[in-house]
């Protein structure tokens, strides 16, 4: 992925995913932790595989242990991709 | 030995969902079977789960949970807990586990490659996935693991349950079995084999029986300690007389012919209830309704009984919901408790021609009252046979 990786197509992409694994759509937001949302380390491997196909960013273990909101794997992966 | 009572039962079933439903369907001569298979085709995950927690189980676990869910509230401890979490253990049979997530996760790595394959693919396949469920929705830290031996599965469980509470391990345990296997490899792999039906019916004991009916469902226990029970003024439905276990060490899939290891089974639990073979008033039988399984399964009962053997009514669950696997000694302990409670016996379906030697009073075709006891509560032996051997008797008594 190149430098134009939008933050909004990020955003999107990870708010989508939250939402198939059962998050409440109407409580995804940048500011939400991934403990409100109830998404767990096995939901965040998930994700990482989502988004590793989309732009190539993997997380691993020790990364997953930073994000505590959305905002925060939004950021990530923008900065990485 | 500490007695041991059933104060719940929960069942999903090709008959619908409900424990009430399987027995008071069975009896009145209904079939789950359609198109050669016994799928739970009423039953809807999202009526049961949050979305999260249908992403996270196997369709299996799905079974387990929802048939959990029903026995724990009619034990009556679903909101206020009877007893301290780690004092509940959990004991649940699979033959199989989460074969569908497991076919599926195959597909993907086949058809995408190995990095496409879902961190969840294991965390559902695995056998124990059902009981590990079962314990974190309703906080059991008590023993808690699965069991696997294959159409014995579930009344290995509960057996286990049973000895887990007499030896003091668990007050109470919550214990069946669950399968989902219905499913491209499973069929494909049993038809090879030639276990399962090409004619698409089920009739145990008949001459023109061809092979077992593949169904799925689960079917949950909750078992108690009976002074415990009693003390918190819990509804007793059935007493655990006795459990009996062998293995035919024989052949991979075919029975012995001799009926020597089922009989071992059904003389093992008849001693540990501390009863004689005249005190049994009803066999619900494996009876899958397979050449092998039906023949030397009615030479084991008349092993084990002897004369009274022809005095009895024996009829098959599988004639009405086919083949539950691991779930079959489950689901059919709970209809032979209702079969007790109710005072009747639900007959073998499908049973017109009776084979040669196949003699037993294999109940055909209607319902009828269970023989009187003469005011004794009335006890039933319930068989499970799976492959590999694994024999398991419940003997189960009237509350």
């Amino acid at each position: 992925m190149s430098t134009t990786t939008d933050a909004t197509q990020v955003e999107a992409t990870v708010y989508k995913s939250l939402e198939t694994f059962g998050a409440e759509p109407t409580a995804i937001k940048r500011e939400a932790t991934f403990e409100e949302l109830d998404v767990d380390s096995l939901d965040l491997a998930e994700l990482s595989q989502i988004v590793e196909d989309e732009y190539g960013v993997k997380f691993n273990s020790s990364d997953v242990e930073n994000l505590k909101t959305v905002g925060d794997a939004v950021d990530f992966i923008v900065q990485r991709a | 030995m500490k007695e041991v009572v059933i104060t719940g039962v929960g069942a999903i079933t090709p008959l619908g969902v409900g424990a009430d439903t399987l027995f008071d369907r069975w009896r009145a001569g209904e079939v789950g079977i359609a198109d050669g298979e016994a799928p739970c085709a009423s039953f809807d995950p999202l009526e049961f789960f949050t979305r999260k927690e249908a992403r996270r189980s196997d369709r299996f676990t799905q079974f387990a949970l929802a048939a959990a869910q029903e026995a724990i509230a009619q034990s009556g401890w679903a909101d206020d807990a009877a007893y301290e979490p780690g004092r509940i253990g959990c004991v649940l049979g699979t033959g199989i586990g989460g074969l569908g997530t497991l076919e599926a996760g195959f597909g993907v790595l086949k058809d995408e490659g190995p990095d496409k394959v879902s961190p969840l693919a294991v965390p559902l396949m695995m056998g124990n996935a059902g009981s590990a469920a079962i314990a974190m929705a309703h906080e059991l830290r008590g023993p808690v693991f699965g069991v696997v031996s294959a159409c014995a599965a579930g009344a290995n469980a509960i057996a286990t349950a049973v000895r887990m509470v007499q030896t003091g391990d668990a007050d109470a345990v919550v214990a069946g079995g669950s399968e989902a296997a219905l499913t491209p490899l499973a069929r494909a792999a049993f038809a090879a084999l030639d276990a399962t039906s090409t004619s698409g019916v089920c009739r145990p004991f008949d001459a023109r029986r061809d092979g077992f009916i593949m169904g799925e469902g689960a079917g949950v226990l909750v078992l108690e300690d009976a002074e415990k029970a009693r003390a918190r003024g819990a509804q007793i439905l059935a007493t655990v007389r006795g459990v009996g276990q062998s293995s035919d060490a024989h052949h991979l899939t075919a029975p012995r012919a001799d009926g020597a290891g089922a009989a071992a089974a059904i003389e093992s639990a008849l001693a540990d209830a501390g009863i004689g073979a005249a005190d049994v008033d009803y066999v619900n039988a494996h009876g899958t309704s397979t050449p092998l399984n039906d023949r030397s399964e009615t030479v084991a009962i008349k092993l084990a009984l002897g004369e009274h053997a022809n005095e009895i009514p024996v009829s098959s669950t599988k004639s009405s919901i086919g083949h539950l696997l691991g779930a079959a000694g489950a689901v059919e302990a709970i209809a032979t408790i209702a079969s007790l409670r109710q005072g009747v016996v639900a007959p073998t379906l499908g049973l017109e021609q009776p084979d040669e030697g196949l003699d037993l009073d294999f109940v055909p075709g209607l319902a009828r009252p269970l023989p009187a006891t003469n005011g004794r509560k009335p006890i039933a032996i319930s068989n499970s046979f799976g492959f590999g051997g694994h024999n398991a008797v419940l003997v189960l008594e009237a509350a």
